[in-house]
């Protein structure tokens, strides 16, 4: 579930304001409890672990609930924006974020607009004619990363990464079995310009540094792994 | 080829002569009722010269409205128009199912699909909710070898569609997607090297992936037939000299929109290389950096421009460098269309240029023009038919540097005014009502009013007088879009005067359910009716029982329904699919309290009964 809301804004442009749009009780709404909006909820994504939580718990209360907006406290609007409203098409709307912020594009981001916080990496699979693009930010964890990737390229499955999905360097044996499967294995192209195993490194280090993926096939991938190992010692020490 | 070329004749010769061979005759069911007696042998001749003849005169009839009353005068016309139908329009993609289609139409060559409804637009309706291109590209590559023409609005079409559109289709000639999403540039790729013989490739304000294919390297090499190329909505780079090498080589190439990807020194080598252009979408309209500073000396534009002799549309401008907009100048006598919509031009540079063009019929820009440019709008462009106005800064509490003074000019200057879409941050109801009594030949009147329930800025009042001028002057009206302050007495008016409103679009409006009820009760040729946060609940939507089935669609979100209701509408009109769901794909209503609450309702009309492909977030009552 909450996978899927994270590739949904894989592929959507947010603007303005990082956390992008947020909705507001309208009058209209005020008097009936209802569901959390869809953008409250693309809002709340990266806590949405906790929230929900809070909801169920909010549930099992008594006569007197109320409908909570859990807001972003770190965001300063000026005034509230409501989703949808005015009704301009996305599209539309992506053109004048992107004039009005191509002056102060970033390096890093390839994409205006996007705000802070974007890490649009280029995704190429091996005999795949396509190439995609995802957002290294929309997602918590290899997990995520490879359930999303399982859905842009479907005959991709991620092997078997252990724990947390990082990669056991330490183990050889399982390193190789890995590598030698006809499965399909992801790389990355970190700062340095090295293409290494994905998985080598914590999460949030891998999304500082990765530039690039590519999914190739085990047996190619093979030629990373001493290099991988090398830095991952490095890194440990 | 030759096999193709065959097959045409042999079908046009079948249209000439006799519908139905005599062998099979006693194999179509439909023919028995009509003789008299069960047993009697095939159908005497002068039955089959009727329809010959009827047949030949059906040819002539192309408005699908026309059609559709000829198909109801008894049987014998409806097989025949149906088999004589060649364009399909289908408002609704959900309104029947493609098997349906094909079994009812059999010499389909152009079809025109509507999949999602107007507000997904607005990111009101969860992704994934569906509108697929798939099933009808599937049914259609069986049924109609002979397809010619595909045009999608708010569809979702993937890469593989578009192969398969690609493969099945031998003479496919032109392919329009407007507001599209789901595929990339590899389906476009595909479309581009497989259908030889493609003359049109629009893709309009559509979501393309950007696969990294070279696609325009994709046409087959010699001469194209191509007539329209539009990719302004494709936002990765194109190969240019692919594409200058595809222009050269396209003699019949009459409409190109390039996107913002190409600069100006690039469009210049299109246009001198196409002056027989009639529409040009120009790109990104500034220098690229790379040649600045070179010492080069700059293209002449201008002269480009004067080239173009049958120039009559402009748009693009996609990061204007405004001192190259008077190049425009040597055709601007001659446009009748300029879409500046993505160029934010302030009035001292806009007023000179907008100064030569008395021909323009349809103009569209952004607010960044002000009252004034509008003033300069009004006093030179008398043709004007069709006027959009776009925020330049779309949000609630931006500056609004139009309002009722721009329009109210706009009305008395361009009195032929038919359509017009303005966004504002503050309008009054004299402006509106001046408005409704200068331009009375206005079918489309969309106001909106960015700062929601905002009254009347110098009186302090609800914006239903204006509205209801409106609705009472513009006898031809059949589109409105309301915004701002209004009370139940707003619908009230729209629903006595709007006799022939067909599409009713509401936001934040309203008291109680009587507004909902003014409207079901009146506006007798309503088919679309969209309302979002407004104070409309059961009995409203109650009220309207008895129209539902006549529709095309009814989309409340955020308003006050109930599950109750919206399944005593669907127990009582079969007819009628009615979905419920919430604006977050959550498929588990975990809000027990909550769960009465409709959020999002949408009903329409359908042949075919409820959707198989409905995603898990919606329930079909």
């Amino acid at each position: 579930m909450i996978g899927q809301l994270m590739n949904l804004n894989a592929t959507e442009l947010c603007l303005g304001l990082p956390g992008g749009i947020k909705a507001v009780d309208s009058p209209a709404r005020s008097s009936v409890r209802n569901k959390r909006g869809f953008s409250e909820t693309v809002d709340l994504m990266l806590n949405l672990q906790c929230n929900k939580e809070e909801t169920v718990d909010l549930n099992n209360a008594t006569a007197s609930k109320e409908k909570t907006l859990l807001k972003d406290p770190a965001k300063p609007p000026a005034k509230a924006q409501v989703v949808g409203w005015p009704p301009v098409r996305n599209y539309r709307k992506n053109m004048m974020t992107q004039q009005k912020t191509s002056a102060e594009e970033e390096a890093s981001s390839e994409k205006a607009g996007n705000g802070g916080g974007a890490a649009l990496v280029k995704v190429s699979m091996d005999g795949a004619p396509y190439l995609r693009k995802v957002n290294l930010t929309m997602y918590k964890s290899y997990q995520d990363l490879s359930d999303a990737l399982a859905k842009m390229f479907s005959s991709f499955t991620m092997g078997n990464y252990g724990a947390q999905g990082m990669i056991d360097f330490m183990n050889e044996s399982k390193l190789m079995n890995l590598l030698n499967s006809s499965e399909y294995v992801p790389s990355y192209e970190d700062k340095d310009g090295d293409w290494m195993l994905v998985g080598d490194v914590p999460w949030e280090m891998f999304v500082q540094s990765c530039k690039r993926l590519r999914i190739m096939k085990g047996s190619e991938a093979i030629g990373l792994a001493p290099r991988a190992m090398e830095k991952y010692c490095k890194n440990r020490s | 080829m030759a096999e193709e070329d065959l097959s045409e004749m042999a079908k046009d010769v079948e249209l000439h002569l006799k519908l139905d061979p005599p062998l099979s005759a006693n194999n179509k069911p439909s023919r028995s009722f009509k003789t008299s007696s069960s047993s009697s042998p095939p159908p005497c001749d002068t039955s089959h010269v009727l329809e010959n003849v009827l047949e030949n005169v059906l040819k002539f009839l192309e408005s699908r409205r026309d059609r559709n009353a000829v198909s109801l005068v008894c049987r014998s016309w409806y097989r025949v128009e149906a088999q004589t139908r060649s364009e399909v329009f289908i408002g609704n993609c959900y309104s029947l199912s493609p098997a349906r289609l094909a079994r009812r139409f059999t010499r389909v060559r152009s079809l025109f699909l509507k999949g999602k409804p107007r507000f997904a637009d607005f990111n009101l309706m969860p992704p994934d909710w569906g509108a697929r291109f798939a099933p009808w590209v599937a049914v259609t590559a069986k049924a109609y070898p002979w397809l010619e023409k595909v045009t999608l609005k708010r569809m979702f079409v993937t890469d593989d569609d578009l192969a398969l559109l690609a493969a099945s289709f031998p003479g496919f000639k032109e392919l329009v997607l407007l507001c599209c999403e789901g595929f990339g540039t590899s389906g476009v790729a595909v479309v581009a090297n497989k259908c030889r013989q493609l003359k049109v490739l629009d893709l309009i304000e559509s979501e393309v992936t950007d696969d990294e294919v070279d696609w325009i390297s994709c046409f087959p090499e010699g001469e194209t037939h191509l007539e329209s190329l539009s990719f302004d909505c494709v936002e990765s780079p194109i190969n240019f000299k692919a594409l200058e090498r595809l222009v050269v080589r396209s003699p019949f190439l009459k409409k190109l929109r390039t996107n913002r990807f190409v600069s100006l020194e690039e469009l210049h080598r299109l246009m001198v290389r196409a002056p027989q252009l009639t529409s040009l979408g120009t790109g990104s309209f500034s220098s690229s950096t790379e040649n600045a500073g070179q010492g080069e000396q700059e293209p002449d534009y201008a002269s480009a421009f004067r080239a173009c002799r049958s120039l009559v549309c402009l748009s693009g401008f996609r990061e204007l460098a405004a001192e190259y907009l008077p190049a425009i100048s040597p055709v601007c006598a001659n446009l009748t269309s300029i879409n500046f919509s993505y160029a934010n031009i302030s009035p001292d540079v806009f007023r000179p240029i907008i100064r030569n063009c008395h021909n323009v019929r349809v103009f569209w820009a952004l607010d960044s023009i002000c009252d004034e440019g509008l003033q300069a709008v009004a006093a030179t462009c008398k043709e004007l038919r069709e006027l959009r106005i776009f925020p330049f800064d779309p949000s609630e509490d931006s500056e609004g540097p139009v309002s009722g003074l721009g329009l109210q000019a706009i009305s008395e200057g361009c009195r032929k005014l038919e359509s017009i879409l303005y966004f504002c941050q503050r309008m009054t109801n004299v402006a509106v009502t001046a408005m409704s009594e200068n331009c009375p030949q206005l079918t489309v009147f969309r106001l909106c009013i960015m700062g929601r329930h905002r009254p009347d800025h110098v009186t302090g009042k609800p914006m239903d007088d204006g509205f209801g001028a409106i609705v009472k002057n513009c006898k031809k009206l059949t589109r409105l879009a309301v915004s701002g302050l209004l009370t139940d007495k707003a619908f009230s008016l729209i629903g006595e005067y709007g006799k022939l409103i067909r599409t009713l679009s509401v936001a934040f409006a309203g008291d109680s359910d009587m507004g909902l009820r003014y409207i079901l009760e009146g506006c007798p040729k309503l088919e679309k009716l969209e309302i979002r946060d407004s104070p409309f609940g059961d009995a409203g939507l109650r009220s309207g029982m008895h129209r539902y089935n006549d529709m095309r669609f009814v989309w409340m979100s955020s308003c006050r329904l109930s599950r109750g209701s919206c399944s005593d509408i669907a127990r009582a009109l079969p007819s009628v699919v009615v979905e419920v769901f919430g604006s977050d794909d959550d498929d588990v209503d975990v809000d027990e309290d909550n769960a009465d609450y409709v959020e999002i309702l949408y009903m329409y009309r359908s042949l075919d009964g409820p959707r198989k492909d409905a995603p898990k977030f919606v329930t079909i009552l």
